[in-house]
């Protein structure tokens, strides 16, 4: 897969990608608002809806939607209970809004993507999202990141991984190329 | 006549260091998680509540070393403000009272 990932060009955060890196991000996208979106229409009772309050909101048994919509409170159950009544529905249509955004953009058949800088944060979040479920679903921690670099290539986890790692490469290069900050070490270095 | 006697009249008094800054009583966690990037992590602070690239920098650091760290303090209601959108930015956030 070529990889270029983002870069500013002329002032302008750039995204290059092919057919395929196109197919593959609205892919993944799609797939995260799957997993986030309202598990009930807005309409279902719009008074609920009105005031985004989503009554029978709990926390998610899914450990990748519950890493997305976590508890707000360490040890106050009911306190995160009734956050996440008040908060939940909010925070899904706001991940929703980004994901689909950017869906939107790969649309396009460009192989520029320019990102206006308004809608450099929905990228991020987007990409974190993405992030997010992919890296609880194929459970990485601190201690086993560095042992997916090594996978085999017949190993179940080695497709997941390498599109985890890759959305990892974009995501740094998009806040490089937006705010000029970069980790130490760089992250995904074996892209390089 | 006799002098009176009177028992010492016992005052409650507040514990003095109880009142360490009464109008900030909450703060807001950020705890570490193998999936963030260093750089998003810092410009999340950066950009939400508006410390110096130094300042974040700092922060993201004591969450990556210390596994968490007090990113903001205030009222509950500015502290359920505060992780709403540190869920919105993708960061594992937690508010509690201050001990």
């Amino acid at each position: 897969m070529a990889v270029h990932g983002f870069r500013r060009s002329g002032g302008r955060v750039v995204l290059r990608v092919d057919e395929i890196e196109r197919g593959l991000l609205a892919h993944v996208l799609d797939q995260l608002v799957e997993l986030v979106a309202p598990e009930t229409p807005a309409d279902a009772d719009p008074l609920a809806a009105l005031v985004s309050i989503d009554p029978d909101a709990t926390r998610p048994d899914d450990p990748a939607l519950a890493r997305l919509l976590p508890d707000a409170y360490a040890d106050d159950d009911e306190a995160s209970a009734e956050f996440r009544r008040y908060t939940e529905r909010s925070l899904r249509e706001q991940k929703v809004a980004h994901a689909t955004l950017v869906i939107a953009a790969l649309s396009a058949d460009e192989r520029k993507i320019v990102v206006a800088d308004q809608d450099v944060p929905a990228w991020l979040g987007a990409l974190n999202d993405a992030r997010l479920a992919l890296g609880t679903r194929i459970g990485i921690t601190e201690e086993t990141h560095h042992l997916f670099a090594d996978l085999d290539e017949d190993d179940p986890l080695f497709m997941a991984y390498n599109v985890y790692d890759w959305l990892t490469f974009l995501q740094e290069t998009l806040v490089q190329a937006a705010f000029g900050i970069r980790s130490e070490p760089p992250p995904g270095a074996q892209l390089d | 006549m006799a002098p009176v006697s009177t028992a010492p009249v016992e005052l409650e008094r507040p514990e003095s260091d109880a009142v360490v800054a009464p109008d900030r009583p909450w703060v807001t966690i950020v705890w570490n998680d193998p999936v963030n990037l260093m750089s998003y992590v810092t410009y999340v602070f950066m950009t939400y509540f508006g410390y110096s690239k130094e300042k974040a920098e700092k922060l993201m650091w004591d969450v990556h070393h210390e596994g968490r760290a007090v990113v903001s303090n205030g009222s509950r209601e500015e502290m359920e403000v505060d992780v709403a959108a540190m869920h919105s930015y993708g960061l594992w956030a937690t508010l509690q009272k201050d001990d």
